[in-house]
């Protein structure tokens, strides 16, 4: 799996694209952009009461009358189709009759400057004939309506009998929280109108197509008319995956109605109250295991709160389902998954899909054996963990790639877990207040999008004569340095300098119909379909190269910025001149898509993933059994990318996501009244980590492999999403801490573990 | 003398700026008047540092910068400062140090709330000395980044900021003083809008103004007010601003008090609090971030009557007095008699929070203060407790205990103080009634910080911890172990 040469470019430490810009100040968000003439701003305006009902009084008198005020949007004034979903035409862009949560927009403000707009959209009246809410997962399970899609589920083998014929056996029932994007830049886009009913709309988005073909639908327009445009997002994780359109479309129908630019940005309460989160679950579970811990049969159900929409809940359920295994051989099991109707705003894509949730659930039934059985948790972990002959995943796919044995037992021994494990113990035993935990956990992600058709991409990559290179492709950036991966990749084929290629901007209009940039796919596709694109037109300059100097074209070397043959050599900008002097074509597109997937949903079995992403994180915490609070001692983590990109960015994204996933079994809770409004909606309430809460002693590293077995892109792997599931070591060290209160019982511990739930779990032990 | 111009330097120039609004933000007049959108907005709260600016202004004689958060900070605030912002830093294509180390550490990835650290790190970089790891986090306690996890932007921090700063402020540190003495501590007063906007120099002009115009807005830090105007767009006609005048942020140290000024804040009022007693100290850094506490005031966190300020139940607990000035009439209270009820204070109209005198603690007393919150940093406290004792040999003689976020105001725990009177420290099992007495105190709610039943039950926790240290026990805290306990 050697990569086959030394490679120049692929694989260098090279900062963020716009790193300088970043530092600067210079680099440009959409609400950065020099505003056009007569730009308008646009404010959604909501019901200041009630979640669920019919809409019985609209007053916007006092709004139109406001200082400033253009127009007060409302769904009349769609032309076309009023929906911004992602599939299911169940996302309304403006309600229409009714609402389904506390927050749904109702009318949008357009007015000429954005102060005005959000005064002016303070002033409806808006009334509901309040409805009893669905607002939790327990009020959705009673609810009578049926459930915003159907079940879900993997079944092998008689699972109940496993469990019951087990010599031990664990029932128990715990809450995972969801949790809130905090993408420093809220949702914003700003439209254009264009001629003949075109618009060119400039959004932070994920997925510009989709916001493309939503606007097209709304306006009654071609989707040719329609050009979305993306540079780069301050941050998305998901939350500007399906969830940006609505915000473009208002921006959209504002510029359709007033014939102005319009601009349509949230402020951050608004961003909260109205843009879905990561899917809170309960689960349900049992397993049956002998006294080793090692597993006989496992049956869980997760109850998933999908909110008022489908959403993408289809695709983040099932990765739920995908990942209930994490890194485990379950011999019998009966997988479930409920996808429940709230009347709450619709959760969607959060870094990890659904996949986080089943892996915590995995996770805390082994750390529930282990302080069941008074064993340590890392041997539990180790004698369930994928081994040959216990390699088929529940949906049949078989792990050809596993890296999970080596892989802890070298952080085993790096983070010098068991004499840490003694230290610990003997800590505990004298401590009175304060106890310590000590937790190991693997990662094991796969790596695909699960709809398999959306494993492709496109790229579109000019050579110009002075030698420079323009790259396009259907990736966004959002912040995880696929730019610059991708960049890398191209002036890799061309053997340039990678300051010789100019990085544009995401646009529908030069490559057509991508996928959204999310699954970590990013660099895996795009990086292929642009060295796909670069490769074309490389063959193209190699036989002009080789009909100049009458030589093998194999016997060509593009290298150091410039074309090689033995002792023959131009620069990479004369031989472009000279290829456009031949009339030889120096651009071209590219396009890959991912080899090998298959996946029958119905019968669920096949191979959804091309391969799997492993990783693995040893936390170390201690409690305050008197009061909850926590603080996280050292972290070691030992993470598989393949042969990286850019060892510096996979390092950011490693650590980055690590934290965020800390965050989310930590710090961050989202608290919805039971009204259904969310009571938490800015980071004076909500609380992502800052710098002190990442411990000082933090160990990261690369997995030294050689490479993806897979044939990947230079032979890495996807890096955006897995090493947020490595956060769950601190979730699980804080679980250990609490199992040391009472041996031989398991911790009713619900994430996130903030002091309160933390306290709760304590209670619990100590009776 | 008399202005009717807010007066601040930028890139070495006096720029003088008279608002449409009284109550117009910084952030907003960089972006929408000034068209410089280097600074972002990211909560328009002042909790994520996004929007961060450096504001150099002369404190003890020296000019000291430090963050801001832009979006919650009134243009009349600038008034008399050198306001740095992030599209200043770099010069003919050459980056300021911080930015460099920013760079070269990889500290950026979506970049939208690199800005903000970036003038965090440049009044870290200005601070004077090599920071140590602590100091360096808690710089940054209010800037947020969701990319990193922050390990790169420490890394940065530790390169550039070494105590030695040697970029065009440093060089110009001294012409920038004289520039900003020479602004001056005039009076400002401006119409603006309906109303006006004030700038007094001097504590008569403010107490008269105040009292003429009983129904303007006394701000002082606008860590509270900024949100009246970014979040519920509240119309502020009339704004005092009580920064300007010098006499209110003076500190006078006596031996057995400290007497601190309404307008000192927050940072400047640390160090000699700090010299109370460590949980003080450390109660006060985990107020706010150091944006917050280089704006917000002692003195607005007492006259605002929020249940969940965290000085004035540490204040309370040590026995603090209240002055209060309508004129040049000064009224004295118990600060605990100040807050009457949720939103109700004892300030009269025109009367205005004045002085707060702290105790220091006698030989024979002791002082144990915790704060409970989801986040250690720059969050808002779920229960803040406090307590004073006076011991004899291993006897409590008096107990002051107060406690914040347990009651619809500051409150004291009157009837625990009873019953903790005349309790051993040496005998566990004699504490049950005293904690139970809590109860009978506080009758807190369910919110979004905690539920009634957390509030309860760890303040009954915290006070047999606190007895439990007064005591002598070692290893109680995951944070910030005193050195004093064990």
């Amino acid at each position: 799996m050697k990569r086959a040469v030394e490679l120049a470019t692929v694989g260098q430490a090279l900062a963020h694209d716009s790193g300088v810009l970043h530092v600067a100040g210079t680099a440009t968000y959409i609400d950065d952009m020099r505003e056009p003439e007569g730009l308008l701003h646009v404010a959604p305006g909501f019901a200041k009461q009630g979640a669920k009902g019919k809409l019985t009084r609209i007053d916007l008198e006092a709004v139109k009358a406001a200082p400033g005020v253009v127009a007060v949007l409302t769904a009349k004034d769609i032309p076309g189709i009023n929906d911004c979903s992602p599939a299911m035409g169940d996302d309304p862009i403006l309600a229409d009759g009714e609402i389904l949560f506390h927050g749904q927009v109702v009318f949008a403000v357009v007015a000429i400057t954005r102060d005005a707009a959000r005064r002016a959209a303070r002033l409806a009246t808006v009334e509901v004939a309040e409805e009893q809410p669905a607002v939790s997962v327990e009020d959705a399970i009673g609810f009578p309506t049926a459930d915003i899609l159907p079940p879900y589920g993997f079944q092998r083998g008689e699972s109940a009998k496993a469990i019951a014929s087990a010599t031990h056996q664990t029932s128990e029932s715990f809450h995972i929280g969801g949790q809130e994007h905090f993408y420093l830049e809220g949702q914003v886009s700003l439209a254009l109108p264009d001629e003949q009913g075109g618009m060119l709309v400039l959004c932070s988005t994920q997925h510009p197509t989709e916001v493309q073909h939503i606007i097209a639908k709304m306006l009654g327009v071609m989707d040719a008319k329609v050009t979305c445009e993306c540079r780069r997002m301050g941050g998305g994780f998901g939350g500007k995956e399906s969830q940006a359109a609505q915000w473009a479309a208002l921006a959209a129908l504002a510029a359709h109605v007033t014939g102005h630019p319009a601009k349509c940005r949230l402020d951050r309460d608004d961003d909260m109250i109205m843009t879905g989160k990561r899917h809170d679950m309960r689960v349900d579970y049992q397993a049956g295991f002998d006294g080793e811990g090692v597993l006989s049969g496992v049956e869980a159900t997760f109850l998933s709160r999908c909110g008022y929409s489908a959403d993408l809940s289809q695709g983040v359920n099932d990765r739920t389902l995908f990942h209930a295994d994490n890194a485990y051989f379950y011999p019998a099991f009966n997988l479930t998954s409920r996808r429940l109707r709230t009347h709450t705003v619709s959760n969607t894509a959060f870094r990890g899909f659904g996949g986080p949730q089943g892996m915590l659930f995995a996770e805390r039934m082994m750390s529930g054996i282990a302080a069941q059985r008074g064993l340590d948790s890392l041997d539990v972990r180790l004698r369930n963990v994928y081994a040959p002959g216990r390699d088929v995943t529940p949906y049949r796919q078989q792990i050809e790639d596993n890296a999970l044995h080596d892989l802890v037992g070298q952080l085993e021994i790096s983070s010098n877990y068991r004499a840490r494990r003694k230290e610990l113990s003997a800590f505990n035993a004298k401590s009175r207040i304060l106890k310590k935990g000590l937790a190991l956990t693997p990662v094991k992600f796969g790596i695909s999008f699960t709809l398999s058709h959306l494993n492709q991409a496109g790229a579109l990559v000019h050579v110009y004569t002075d030698g420079s290179v323009s790259l396009n492709h259907g990736g966004t950036e959002m912040g995880q340095g696929l730019y610059i991966k991708v960049a890398q990749v191209v002036a890799e084929v061309f053997g340039i300098a990678v300051e010789r290629v100019r990085i544009t901007a995401t646009t529908t209009g030069k490559v057509p119909n991508t996928s959204p940039t999310a699954a970590s796919s990013g660099s895996d596709l795009n990086g292929m379909a642009a060295k796909a694109a670069a490769d074309i037109i490389k063959a193209r300059m190699t036989a002009q190269a080789a009909a100049i100097w009458t030589d093998d074209a194999a016997r060509i070397v593009f290298a150091d910025g410039h074309v090689m043959a033995g002792n023959k050599r131009m620069s990479f900008a004369e031989l472009a001149k000279a290829c456009h002097g031949a009339r030889i074509s120096l651009s071209s597109t590219g396009f890959y898509a991912t080899p090998k997937l298959h996946w029958d949903r119905a019968k669920g079995e096949g191979r959804p993933f091309l391969y799997f992403s492993y990783g693995a994180a040893c936390a170390e915490t201690i409690i305050d059994t008197f009061t909850g609070e926590m603080k996280v001692n050292r972290v070691d983590i030992l993470h598989d990318v393949g042969k990286s990109l850019n060892p510096a960015i996979d390092i950011g994204q490693i650590e980055g996501a690590f934290v965020q996933g800390m965050g989310w079994l930590t710090t961050e809770e989202l608290v919805f009244d039971k009204t259904g409004k969310l009571r938490t909606h800015a980071p004076s309430t909500y609380k992502i980590p800052c710098a002190s809460d990442v411990p000082e002693d933090f160990r990261v590293s690369l997995y030294e492999s050689e490479g993806n077995r897979e044939d990947t892109i230079y032979r890495s792997k996807a890096v955006g999403e897995p090493p947020l599931m490595l956060g769950i070591a601190v979730w699980a060290a804080i679980y250990d801490a609490l199992a040391s209160l009472k041996p031989g019982k398991p911790v009713p511990l619900d994430a996130p573990a903030t002091p309160e739930n933390i306290m709760r779990a304590v209670k619990a032990m100590l009776p | 003398m008399m202005s009717d111009a807010i007066t601040f330097l930028r890139r070495g120039k006096p720029v003088h700026l008279r608002p449409a609004t009284p109550t117009q933000t910084v952030l907003d007049y960089l972006r929408l008047d000034a068209k410089l959108k280097g600074t972002k907005e990211g909560c328009n709260e002042g909790d994520c540092g996004a929007c961060t600016v450096a504001i150099g202004r002369i404190k003890t004689g020296k000019l000291v910068y430090e963050p801001a958060n832009a979006c919650i900070m009134l243009v009349g605030q600038l008034h008399g400062c050198d306001l740095v912002v992030v599209d200043d830093l770099a010069r003919d294509g050459s980056l300021h140090p911080v930015q460099e180390a920013m760079v070269k550490h990889h500290a950026s990835q979506c970049g939208f709330c690199t800005p903000g650290f970036v003038m965090s790190l440049f009044t870290l970089y200005h601070a004077g000395h090599s920071p140590t790891r602590a100091e360096i986090v808690d710089h940054i306690a209010g800037n947020l980044c969701r990319c990193t996890g922050y390990r790169p932007i420490v890394d940065a921090a530790r390169e550039a900021c070494n105590g030695n700063a040697l970029d065009r402020w440093a060089s110009a540190a001294d012409a920038t003083a004289k520039a900003l003495r020479a602004i001056g501590r005039s009076d400002v007063h401006l119409a603006a809008g309906e109303g006006f906007l004030a700038i007094p120099a001097s504590a008569q002009t403010l107490t008269a103004l105040a009292r003429e115009n009983p129904d303007a807005t006394i701000v002082s830090g606008a860590t509270d007010v900024g949100l009246w105007v970014t979040k519920q767009m509240r119309v502020l006609p009339k704004i005092i601003h009580t920064f300007n005048v010098e006499e209110l942020h003076r500190i006078e140290e006596a031996d057995d008090y400290i007497r601190i000024g309404a307008a000192a804040t927050y940072a400047e009022a640390l160090v000699a609090l700090s010299s109370i007693d460590p949980d003080v100290a450390e109660v006060m850094r985990r107020l706010g971030s150091v944006h917050v506490r280089a704006a917000g005031t002692i003195g607005g966190n007492i006259a605002n009557g929020s249940p969940i300020g965290d000085s004035p139940p540490l204040l309370i607990a040590l026995g603090a007095t209240l002055h209060l000035r309508h004129g040049d009439e000064i009224r004295r209270m118990q600060l605990e008699d100040f807050f009457i009820a949720y939103g109700k204070q004892a300030r009269k109209p025109g009367e205005l929070v004045w002085h707060v005198v702290v105790p220091k603690l006698k030989h024979g007393e002791a002082f144990r203060a915790y704060k409970i919150s989801k986040r250690f940093d720059q969050d808002i406290s779920a229960l803040l407790f406090a307590m004073k004792i006076e011991k004899s040999g291993t006897r409590i003689v008096n107990a002051r205990l107060a406690m914040g976020g347990m009651a619809a105001t500051p409150k004291r725990a009157l009837k625990t103080e009873t019953a903790l009177q005349a309790l051993s420290l040496a005998d566990e099992k004699g504490w049950e009634a005293a904690i139970a007495a809590l109860a009978l105190d506080y009758q807190p709610i369910s919110d979004m910080r905690a539920s009634e039943v957390y509030r309860m039950e760890t303040a009954q926790a915290l006070l047999r911890k606190a007895l439990l240290e007064f005591a002598g026990a070692g290893e109680s805290r995951v944070l910030a172990l005193r050195e004093d306990a064990a």
